[in-house]
């Protein structure tokens, strides 16, 4: 079975959870003035989870037949190639996108954004140093200038025992 | 229309508002010219700053000169490095590449400008004509109407998803749809399908939505094949002899005429934008062009790249047609749009013009002002800007990364809206594996409250579905959706069958 039916199963089964969710744990909980109403906060919900279901089937059962497919080219991304491709360093991004959502409040904005735009670099196999620092803190300040002193959005600059 | 086109004019000529459009068109051919970076990430990008600044009219000026910057720094990269950054500048590679490659760089840049100037100045005056014909109709309809309209704005995007992604694209929607219902809703006033998450309490932030829908994917995959982004085939650095021939000028003048009308008219359609535009006007005018001239399509053929690249400006101008005077998007990037004016309180669609033209009229005249400044301002500087292509990857992938998580953050102020922008563009990079299409999925999510308030809305009228029957239109338009969805799968069983040799019986 290919990815995008795997994505279509996954769907009707997320779309039966919903439709479980709307159709049997919603309308007890609606107060009795509400449920005179012709239309429920569950109505809604309810025919998208049924109308959900029969797409998410009509695309796993493959009656809407895909374009004949060319060969998969070099350049156009597949995930049938995915093994070629650098995947770890994409997953060490990620990583690195949720410590910098982790660290973002407790190591300050300053500190937080110049490592991680440091250590992006780095994981994509940049080693010029004495480029990527001063780029990286540059950034990070002109930044930081921006979203408080002109967009006037707070961010926390030092880490949290250097005060506010 | 006179009246408004003072206040537009009064409005737009602000500094500020000058300020805004030159940005947008700067920044927008900035990032359009790196390629993989789509108009709706860039925008998504820039929409935190948007929102901030507070003006409604501002912020749309902002986003809308970043929208037809990206557009033409696409084509710039189409033409210099045969690296479309835009989908929708491909086709300008098809001449543009093999002109640069003769050495008519500047040539076929100038070309490439002043096509796109003439597309999106036709294609504003079209609008300045059509939008408030299209909004005085559209005051006629009542929410029955809305709601079976934004079900066949859905259908459309849908079906225009291209053969055997019709469901697939369906599939996104109702994906949309089901997200937007996530959180306590103006409606009802009680949380659904919150799982108790306070997080989830006002729901998914639109912002988070976009950027991990668009702008993360697209930065995984710049990483994760290198190839798919590489800097073209030997990029053409010299550029000179800015000018072409007054002959050339006279063969472009016809495309140009004709691409700004088509295009524009394809651009109003829900789902089908500037890259199918600027296809379709491709082999319009090569279909068109006589037997010599046919030839030089494909090696460097003036209207083979004046045609694609009026075709998509005009395009661009078109899609706001159904934003200004419905206030449904037909693509992804007027989807974005459409969430930063609701974020600012304001809501587009047929009263815009009558209740805040000032907002409406603005941005129309704004739009002359952005080809104005991306044909006198970016022409110059092409050859400087053009530089930030050789800006290595290392450098510039942390930074889209960067950016993708600040703009989530500014929203929400809140780190868990970063932690759900990582997962949710992990999501959204599985999807764009297998080939689904994701602008559905945020245009669903963005129409599922609207669509939900007009649907519960005459509901209550009607005490009842009884609205779908008794409103003719309504069910005129919920039986155009349904055609729509139908349609392409049955023609292409059709054709199945014909190519089998099967007797289709008609």
């Amino acid at each position: 079975m290919a990815l995008d039916r795997w994505i279509a199963l996954v769907f009707v089964v997320f779309c039966l959870v919903y439709g479980y969710a709307a159709f049997f744990t919603m309308d007890q909980l609606l107060p009795p003035f509400m449920q005179r109403n012709p239309v429920w906060p569950s109505s809604f919900p309810k025919i998208l989870s049924v109308v959900g279901v029969i797409v998410g089937l009509v695309v796993l059962t493959g009656l809407e037949k895909p374009e004949k497919d060319a060969a998969p080219s070099a350049d156009k991304i597949n995930y049938r190639r995915l093994h070629e491709y650098n995947l770890g360093q994409a997953l060490l991004l990620l990583g690195l996108m949720v410590l910098y959502a982790l660290m973002l409040r407790t190591a300050g904005f300053l500190l937080a954004t110049t490592v991680f735009l440091v250590a992006g670099s780095v994981i994509l196999g940049e080693r010029k140093w004495h480029i990527m620092l001063p780029v990286a803190i540059l950034a990070t300040g002109a930044v930081w200038y921006l979203v408080q002193e002109v967009l006037g959005i707070f961010l926390r600059p030092f880490p949290f025992f250097m005060g506010t | 229309m006179l009246e408004g086109i003072l206040i537009g004019l009064s409005a737009a000529l602000s500094i500020q508002n000058l300020l805004m459009v030159i940005a947008g068109c700067l920044i927008g051919t900035f990032i359009g010219m790196l390629p993989g970076l789509g108009p709706m990430s860039i925008i998504a990008i820039m929409i935190p700053v948007a929102i901030t600044l507070g003006d409604p009219a501002a912020a749309l000026i902002l986003l809308a000169g970043v929208y037809y910057g990206a557009i033409f720094g696409g084509s710039t990269s189409s033409i210099l490095l045969n690296a479309p950054g835009v989908a929708g500048t491909v086709a300008s590679s098809f001449d543009g590449y093999p002109m640069a490659r003769s050495g008519q760089a500047g040539k076929a840049l100038t070309i490439a400008a002043v096509s796109s100037f003439a597309g999106g100045t036709i294609g504003a005056i079209l609008l300045m004509i059509f939008a408030p014909a299209l909004s005085s109709v559209a005051l006629l309809f009542h929410s029955a109407e809305y709601f079976a309209l934004m079900v066949v704005g859905l259908s459309a995007i849908a079906a225009f998803a291209g053969t055997g992604q019709v469901f697939k694209a369906l599939m996104m929607t109702i994906l949309g749809l089901i997200l937007a219902t996530v959180g306590e809703g103006a409606l009802f006033n009680m949380p659904r399908f919150t799982m108790g998450l306070m997080d989830l309490q006002s729901g998914i932030s639109f912002i988070t939505l976009a950027m991990a829908m668009f702008a993360l994917p697209e930065a995984l995959f710049l990483v994760l094949n290198p190839a798919g982004s590489a800097q073209g085939s030997g990029g053409t650095n010299k550029i000179s002899g800015l000018r072409f021939s007054r002959a050339e000028g006279r063969a472009m003048t016809p495309v140009i005429g004709r691409q700004s009308v088509q295009g524009f008219f394809i651009g109003v359609l829900p789902g089908a934008g500037a890259t199918i535009a600027s296809f379709l006007g491709y082999a319009v005018e090569r279909n068109l062009a006589n037997k010599d001239e046919q030839a030089q399509f494909g090696k460097g053929s003036v209207k083979g790249l004046a045609a694609p690249e009026c075709a998509n400006n005009a395009a661009c101008t078109g899609s706001f047609v159904p934003l200004l005077t419905l206030g449904i998007p037909g693509s992804g990037t007027t989807a974005i749009l459409l969430g930063a004016l609701i974020a600012l309180n304001v809501t587009p669609g047929p009263r815009l013009m009558t209740d805040t033209p000032e907002i409406f009229w603005a941005v129309i005249i704004s739009m002359f002002i952005g080809n104005l400044v991306l044909l006198v301002l970016n022409l110059p500087l092409i050859p400087y800007i053009a530089k930030i292509l050789s800006i290595p990857r290392n450098f510039l992938i942390p930074f889209i990364l960067f950016f993708t998580l600040m703009g989530a953050y500014i929203g929400q102020n809140n780190a868990t809206e970063l932690l759900m922008l990582v997962g949710l563009g992990v999501i959204a990079t599985i999807f764009r594996f297998a080939d689904y299409p994701l602008a559905p999925l945020l245009i669903g999510f963005i129409l599922g409250t609207m669509l939900e308030d007009n649907f519960a809305r005459s509901m209550q009228l009607y005490r009842g579905v009884g609205f779908i029957l008794e409103r003719p239109m309504t069910l005129g338009l919920l039986v155009l959706a349904l055609a729509l969805v139908l349609l392409p799968s049955y023609r292409a069983r059709r054709a199945r069958k014909r190519a089998e040799g099967v007797a289709d019986g008609d």
